[in-house]
């Protein structure tokens, strides 16, 4: 009997809890703080459904592993913190290179290195983005509630296999350790959708076949179907071969970077509090878009016309969502645990001459809205 | 299943392949072609993993589904591959600096974890697709590109360090004796767990030239005359063994595999196959 799912839990236990209501059926992965209760959860609720747990020696293996699964045609997820994350870059890579659908949740914890295994951070945003060596495209979703962190890992597995990517769930420590009530929804039935097969004869199919307008995502089939293929991490013509050739090697970099930037519409998502008439904006995610969203409530109490824009994705940036609210205010703020990681690209699109002024902590605290609210009444004197 | 011939595992349309002329690849590719079918494998179900290096490109020559990787995990992508679809057949292509070097902890694990993979190390004793470096199991006193002054580390027995960890059946044979090795390979893809199988092979190019073995020629008679059965080794001490490769099984015995243990583990969780 499969118990039902408790209504008031963490952030951890609600991403394995929607990677399972997303249909996942294989998880991988080694133990780290602050994400061991992901690990915890799904070695005690896959095999209820069926599904696999397996601990692996290490989290280069535990990315090597969800890869192979995804290629066996399971939805397949690993969680990890920083260290972690840092080890599992080389087999994102190959997930990108070899075009296998697959999720990664990085449970934000502070660094470099060990860094402190409890303290929340926000710091691997970059890491995120350009972690894996080589130019790339990848998406990453970025919750602030516990409720998010159930809903993303469904919407993290659905926009995987859309695009034949691996997705990053960038969670932090607060977020992840934080107790709500969450309402565990069953998936959209696009999102619970497996992935297509080919409609081709087996002898026609070629796995790494190309739109040039990236509408249509090659379809890719599990192994064992009547589907035979080779799937690869080195440069490959379309049907998995070598490939090395300069017109083909700049037709694959530009094909892994244009069908995530040429489907921001289908990825990219925010959220707005108070932007209609906002004269300062926030732009914030994760545990600090929480605080921003206090500091917005209270300005407003206050009469200080402020407003939110929550990235609730992260990569790709939302640039015509911020670069919107950027023309629209007199000054923005961008609160984050970092030094600056996406206030730097919020300036990237700042053509309008306002000031962005970032606010950083990274002594493993969470920013308070205080702070946010001082910042937003400094930038109107 | 009913055997048939190595050729309908071939992609012959790839061939000829990328290695030199007197590399051992090509035996162990024809080995592990052979006895892909003699046991008559479904293409169709069966995957070839590789890793990074000269038989690393192994993949590229199989008729089957295949998934090359990163250097040295090949062992754990197919971990997941199998696991996710227990009615694969998986082997796993890896050399000495692939498999037993960046990749040891991986094979130590997979040998202790039991999945059911079979996989076929060619080790050519050295880096061969770099220009000749030393790996894991490169002989003490070698010269290769990077240790000029005579190799001053020990090598790994890698069917020694595989049976320690718990391999639950390993063989070393040599690109000497190809129709032994497709023996060997058939064997293990038979065995249900985690089945080990070493090639021992030369690198003319590299390691030979390196070494005193300058033509292909001389690099297979130095390793045919460097080899022993485990049947006669028993009867030599160590000084004779210096040097030798030690042909045979070094572990052959049924355990059961991870996937067939988990199942069982979680239908009795589920509390099914439990009828009373």
């Amino acid at each position: 009997m499969t118990k039902l799912p408790p209504l008031f839990t963490s952030g951890n236990e609600a991403i394995a809890e929607g990677a399972i209501a997303a249909g996942a059926s294989f998880y991988a992965g080694y133990p780290i703080t602050p994400s061991s209760e992901i690990a915890e959860t799904a070695a005690r609720r896959l095999p209820e459904t069926g599904g696999m747990y397996v601990q692996m020696e290490d989290e280069l293996s535990s990315m090597a592993a969800i890869v192979g699964a995804s290629v066996s045609g399971a939805r397949a997820f690993t969680a990890t913190s920083g260290p972690g994350f840092s080890l599992m870059q080389e087999n994102l890579g190959m997930a990108v290179m070899g075009e296998i659908p697959c999720v990664v949740v990085n449970v934000q914890r502070s660094g470099p290195s060990t860094g402190m295994a409890t303290k929340p951070a926000q710091g691997d945003v970059m890491q995120a983005r350009w972690g894996t060596h080589g130019d790339h495209g990848i998406i990453t979703l970025a919750p602030s509630s516990v409720q998010d962190c159930y809903d993303f890992t469904i919407r993290a597995f659905s926009l995987a296999d859309r695009f034949r990517t691996p997705v990053i769930l960038l969670a932090d420590a607060a977020v992840a350790k934080l107790k709500e009530n969450v309402r565990f929804r069953p998936p959209e039935p696009e999102e619970a959708a497996q992935r297509p097969l080919p409609d081709c004869p087996p002898e026609e199919y070629r796995p790494f076949a190309v739109d040039p307008e990236e509408k249509v995502i090659t379809p890719l089939p599990p192994f064992g179907s009547d589907y035979i293929f080779r799937i690869t991490g080195s440069m490959h013509d379309e049907t998995g071969g070598q490939g090395a050739s300069p017109a083909n090697a700049d037709r694959v970099i530009r094909h892994l970077a244009g069908k995530i930037e040429k489907n921001r519409d289908a990825i990219v998502r925010v959220r707005r509090f108070f932007l209609d008439d906002a004269e300062w904006a926030v732009i914030a995610f994760g545990c600090s878009a929480r605080s921003a969203r206090a500091a917005v409530r209270e300005a407003r109490r206050q009469g200080i016309p402020a407003g939110l824009l929550e990235l609730t994705t992260l990569w790709p940036f939302p640039d015509d969502e911020v670069r919107d609210v950027l023309s629209r205010v007199r000054g923005a703020a961008v609160p984050e645990l970092n030094l600056g990681q996406a206030a730097g690209e919020v300036r990237r699109l700042n053509d309008f001459g306002i000031p962005v002024r970032g606010i950083s902590r990274v002594d493993g605290t969470l920013i308070p809205p205080g702070d946010i609210l001082s910042a937003i009444k400094e930038a109107r004197s | 299943m009913t055997a048939r011939n190595y050729r309908e595992y071939l992609a012959e349309n790839r061939l000829p392949t990328i290695w030199c002329p007197g590399c051992g690849n090509g035996i162990v590719l024809k080995a592990v072609a052979g006895a892909f079918a003699d046991l008559g494998l479904d293409r169709r179900k069966t995957a070839a993993v590789s890793g990074i290096g000269c038989w690393g490109w192994a993949d590229d020559y199989l008729a089957v589904n295949a998934f090359h990787g990163t250097h040295g995990r090949a062992l754990a992508f197919a971990t997941g591959i199998k696991l996710a679809n227990p009615e694969l057949t998986v082997v796993v292509l890896m050399g000495d600096g692939d498999g037993a070097t960046i990749g040891g902890n991986h094979l130590i694990h997979a040998a202790r974890r039991n999945v059911d993979l079979t996989a076929v190390v060619v080790n050519n004793y050295n880096y061969g697709m770099t220009g000749g470096q030393y790996s894991g199991t490169t002989p003490r006193g070698s010269i290769t590109s990077t240790s000029p002054l005579g190799h001053v580390e020990d090598p790994f027995d890698l069917c020694a360090l595989a049976a320690a960890a718990g391999a639950s059946f390993v063989a070393r044979g040599s690109v000497c004796g190809g129709e032994n090795l497709r023996d060997l390979i058939r064997r293990g893809l038979e065995h249900r767990g985690f089945s080990f199988v070493e090639a021992a092979s030369v690198c003319p190019t590299h390691f030979g030239r390196k070494n005193g073995r300058r033509t292909p020629a001389e690099a297979f008679r130095w390793l045919r005359d460097h080899s022993v059965s485990r049947e006669r080794a028993a009867g030599l001490s160590e000084e004779e063994l210096r040097g030798k490769q030690i042909l045979g099984f070094f572990a052959d015995r049924q355990s059961e595999d991870y996937g067939t243990r988990y199942r069982k583990a979680a239908e009795h969780f589920r509390g099914e196959g439990e009828s009373s």
